[in-house]
């Protein structure tokens, strides 16, 4: 995509991904505050893995998301505020504040959520995609998972069925490195890891995942294919979370070369480096963007704080469908 | 009406409904178990070649897959064969389908149904032989469907496609030649009505699925002794009609729960909690329950017979009671 990068185009990677840094630090704040039940995982240094994938979709596409989810709510269209409004359990976030950081749904962006079991989203973008294919609509269906699910045997139940179907899926693993506090690589068998892929005649390989370009461009392919009724593919994009596993771990199993060599391949330095190089913007204009993105999210961060706690009388709401 | 096999019935709805709503499909034929019914679910294969899948045994993958579909506009039936094999899938029937609409604030709606049949089945054994309703009853968000007649199932199966739910339908492998009368017109009968299968005075057999059948057995032996018992059909425990078991015991003063799940924790367990809690008043005699014991199930046909729900174990239960 380098090649033909366009302004707008470029401008609208960069701003996702620098407002999905942004919002990941208000979140840390009001997790520090003691705002957010639960655990919040931060997605910074993972920005362009989702705004890369969902740079290449439509509306109606569906995602799946895990528990690092948020960037991917933003990256597929998600109102801030309303996201802030549901990690602080807010009765106007988008899961009426009782779902969390691990339970954002937003339907109306073909968000089917983020999701708590390791693995999760695997089987449901792939049903999702079941039902796109079943209904003829050409939509496809994106599962994000962390490199822990290489692991997990649902993986394999939902590979091996999308590719006996030919569904319009594509699996984004995104390997950060650790599963919770362990390293990939000591707890999982079987290298290069796009094997797990392969073993099921998907079209699978691995790119960097620091590099929003390569991103777009791999998904891209994928969804093209699957558009086209070709089935499946199996794309691991290597990354790196800054903030451990979740706000709080102080990441001491962490070497701090490795930690400066990936925070020197940040995504959004790269992608500013880029848009300089190629006078797509200007230093300028990326410091303006970066202090409006800046001032928006502190601003729906706030909003959100105000917004009202859902009442006990709410609790056994929605337990059943109408 | 006309007199057809619950099995019958069971392809019949399943047909019927697939007719009416193009988004209905169904992955997984072992619906009918391996029995001698199992070939006519055939019929919905031929009747729907694009719309019957069959899969991998894959069972957490599946239903997953089928609750994916289900969040994304299609409307599947999920079936899990035997209930055993659904264990494989608790995850993703209980932290998935059961709570999705209400953790998404009411926006996430997973329509679909799963279909497993349950209880002994002659030589299933451990691993084979589980009646996982009351399990899944533990957990909310889930509709679960335990017919006993083939008129219950048809008339069921149609309102649960229907739901906006994830459903269990949940059958009986024993009841599956069992015949009954069906109505030859259209019909459903809504989730959460129970019905009474034999009207009485003197005592109210509370039963489900296979559990009904044996009781009004019992029934018929117990009205020889001049004793009428009132035969309660929950025909589903999610949502459960509350007020028909209530209305029953108040009439009748004595209470036996008649069910295949494991005594601890199962179905008869919660109804009698429920007797206990808003009919305590109207109680002559203690509440009693005949349920599986807690032992797993052995292949052996001698020692399996001896946990099987007979007729003769409530007719001796109900003599007891009324006599004391």
């Amino acid at each position: 995509m380098t090649a033909k990068l366009n302004r707008p185009q470029s401008i609208k990677l960069y701003k996702d991904m620098v407002t999905i840094r942004a919002f990941e630090e208000e979140v840390r704040k009001m997790f520090s505050a003691g705002l957010a039940p639960g655990l919040v995982h931060l997605y910074s240094g993972q920005e362009a893995v989702g705004v890369g994938t969902c740079a290449t979709l439509d509306k109606d596409d569906y995602i799946a998301s895990h528990h690092r989810g948020h960037g991917h709510c933003i990256a597929k269209g998600s109102d801030i505020t309303r996201l802030f409004a549901e990690i602080i359990g807010r009765r106007p976030g988008y899961s009426l504040g009782r779902g969390g950081s691990m339970h954002i749904h937003d339907p109306e962006t073909g968000n089917l959520g983020t999701n708590g079991i390791v693995g999760g989203s695997v089987p449901l973008a792939t049903g999702a995609a079941l039902s796109a294919k079943l209904r003829g609509t050409g939509q496809v269906a994106i599962s994000f998972f962390g490199d822990g699910v290489l692991n997990q045997g649902i993986l394999f139940e939902s590979l091996n069925m999308a590719a006996l179907w030919s569904l319009p899926v594509v699996f984004v693993c995104e390997n950060n490195g650790y599963g919770e506090f362990t390293e990939i690589d000591d707890v999982t068998a079987g290298r290069p890891y796009t094997k797990r892929g392969a073993a099921f005649d998907i079209p699978a390989d691995k790119y960097d995942g620091m590099d929003v370009l390569v991103v777009y461009d791999a998904v891209s392919k994928a969804v093209e294919r699957a558009r086209k009724g070709k089935g499946p593919s199996f794309l691991i994009f290597d990354t790196y979370r800054y903030s451990g596993h979740s706000v709080g771990d102080k990441q001491e199993y962490k070497d701090e070369k490795e930690r400066q060599l990936w925070e020197a391949r940040d995504p959004i330095q790269k992608m500013a480096k880029l848009m300089v190089k190629m006078k797509l913007a200007t230093k300028n204009d990326l410091k303006k963007m970066d202090e409006e993105i800046n001032s928006t999210v502190v601003a729906a961060a706030k909003v959100a704080k105000k917004m009202p706690v859902p009442g006990a009388d709410d609790l056994a709401r929605h337990v059943y469908a109408p | 009406m006309t007199k057809i096999s619950y099995a019958q019935a069971l392809v019949d709805g399943m047909r019927e409904s697939m007719e009416e709503d193009k988004t209905i499909s169904l992955v997984g034929t072992n619906v009918l178990g391996l029995g001698p019914q199992r070939p006519l679910i055939e019929k919905v294969r031929d009747d729907f070649p694009d719309r019957v899948f069959d899969p991998p045994c894959s069972e957490a993958g599946l239903a997953s897959l089928g609750i994916g579909a289900a969040m994304a506009g299609a409307r599947p039936i999920i079936d899990f064969g035997v209930g055993s094999f659904s264990l494989l899938a608790w995850c993703q029937l209980v932290a998935e389908a059961g709570v999705a609409h209400h953790m998404s604030g009411g926006q996430i709606k997973v329509p679909m149904v799963f279909t497993m049949l349950h209880g002994l089945r002659g030589g299933g054994g451990g691993q084979h032989s589980h009646s996982p309703q009351a399990m899944l009853w533990n957990n909310p968000g889930i509709e679960i469907v335990v017919p006993s007649t083939p008129k219950d199932v048809k008339g069921l199966f149609k309102a649960a496609v229907k739901s906006n739910n994830p459903t269990a339908i949940i059958s009986h492998s024993r009841l599956l030649g069992v015949e009954g009368e069906v109505p030859e017109e259209d019909y459903f009968i809504e989730l959460g009505i129970g019905d009474i299968k034999r009207p009485g005075k003197d005592i109210s057999l509370i039963a489900s699925s296979r559990s009904v059948i044996t009781a009004l057995e019992a029934a018929e032996i117990l009205s020889g002794d001049g004793i009428e018992a009132e035969i309660v059909d929950l025909r589903t425990l999610s949502p459960l009609d509350k007020n028909i078991i209530i209305e029953s015991v108040t009439k009748t003063g004595r209470a036996i729960v008649i069910d295949e799940t494991n005594e601890s924790c199962g179905v008869a367990a919660e109804i009698s909690a429920i007797i206990s809690e808003d009919a305590f008043s109207s109680l002559k005699s203690p509440i009693k329950r005949i349920s599986r014991p807690n032992v797993p199930v052995p292949a052996s046909p001698l020692l399996e017979e001896c946990l099987d729900i007979t007729a003769e174990k409530i007719v001796t239960a109900a003599r007891e009671l009324l006599e004391s």
